[in-house]
């Protein structure tokens, strides 16, 4: 699948900062993953889309961002997709969590008793 | 009357902020910038806050906007930070976060810094705004890893509701 | 170096889709799998940049944008719709 993948020659450092990012925004997808594969109760899980979109996504965009340049492209797209995603994921867990509250998804910590659900 | 008072009671060019960022977003999606897309651009920029203007809000005024930058660079900080300590809950082994909800009393009243405060809150990984209640003025907050529930509410507020209210009012 | 670091963020994307799979049909409750499906759409995103870097077009960035898009509107029309009972009033 990578054979036509060509590598031009890079300057070193922005070899090891790209790679850096990649690295980064790989490890940090995988690890909002198992936090929501692992934790117990709903409202836990959902801390991770918010942790998988800040530093995971945002460094492979910066990633290929920086290669697009480094390649002689300009390539800015990313700057549409990174920002969108960050401003987006606090709008979709805040109504998640909301059709959670409504529809009473059992918590491990009490939710406090006055709190309108609906 | 002159012109562009005018202009600007039609509706034309009454959101300059926005049409410079749906101009740019268009030029972003081109990748190009010849002088036939710069012309679309400046066009898009003006047309389209033109179209949806009975849908755009109040302006909202900054009322100390030097504070804003310091306030984005220590906002991109926190997120940094709680990343990494939410990541080290995450990947423990046998670690065992003790959940909690917080609750947020509000001291201002504006609408702007309310929804950016509740956006803020979110972003921070580890704590997520479940139900903002403007009415109430009050935030409810689902925090990962909380031992105390009031003390998170007051760091919240000094960190970030205070600076907001500087800066919108 | 920045082959291996692109294969190994291939891997870990692709492990994390797996994931976001697994938790999309074990649920337990509605909101879980949603959560599942909005987080299996980041990571597609992140996925299909990769590729575009990989392949060395800027083509797949577009499609990239459409997935964020798309992913966004129906997990507010889904979470809409399980508070609310509609979408639209």
């Amino acid at each position: 699948m990578m054979t036509t993948m060509t590598m031009s020659d890079l300057p070193l450092w922005a070899e090891i900062l790209i790679s850096l990012m990649l690295v980064t925004g790989g490890l940090f997808v995988l690890i909002g993953a198992i936090g929501m594969v692992r934790f117990p109760d709903f409202y836990m899980r959902l801390h991770a889309p918010t942790k998988a979109t800040t530093l995971g996504v945002g460094g492979v965009l910066l990633a290929s961002m920086g290669y697009s340049w480094q390649t002689g492209h300009f390539g800015a797209g990313e700057l549409l997709i990174g920002p969108f995603l960050f401003l987006t994921a606090p709008v979709s867990a805040n109504l998640l969590a909301k059709a959670a509250l409504h529809l009473r998804v059992p918590t491990r910590a009490e939710v406090p008793p006055d709190i309108p659900l609906d | 009357m002159n012109r562009t008072s005018r202009l600007a009671r039609a509706g034309w060019g009454a959101h300059p902020v926005l049409s410079l960022l749906v101009a740019t977003v268009w030029l972003l999606m081109q990748e190009s910038l010849v002088v036939p897309q710069l012309i679309t651009a400046a066009l898009l920029g003006l047309l389209v806050p033109r179209l949806f203007h009975r849908f755009i809000g109040p302006r909202v005024r900054l009322r100390r906007a030097g504070l804003l930058l310091r306030f984005i660079v220590l906002v991109l900080w926190d997120i940094l930070i709680s990343n990494l300590t939410v990541a080290r809950i995450v990947l423990t082994p046998g670690s065992n976060p003790k959940p909690a909800w917080v609750r947020v009393p509000l001291e201002t009243q504006n609408h702007t810094a309310i929804v950016m405060l509740a956006t803020i809150i979110t972003a921070t990984p580890g704590t997520v705004s479940c139900i903002v209640d403007e009415e109430r003025r009050e935030i409810l907050v689902h925090a990962l890893d909380c031992d105390d529930p009031e003390a998170m509410a007051g760091q919240i507020k000094q960190r970030y509701e205070a600076p907001l209210k500087e800066i919108l009012g | 170096m920045i082959e291996a670091a692109l294969q190994f963020a291939l891997a870990a994307i692709t492990l994390a889709i797996l994931l976001c799979a697994w938790r999309l049909f074990r649920g337990p409750e509605v909101p879980d799998r949603l959560l599942a499906m909005d987080t299996l759409y980041i990571s597609v995103v992140a996925l299909v940049i990769l590729l575009g870097m990989g392949w060395g077009t800027r083509l797949l960035f577009e499609a990239a944008l459409i997935v964020a898009l798309l992913g966004f509107v129906s997990t507010v029309a889904l979470a809409r719709y399980l508070s609310r009972g509609d979408v639209m009033e």
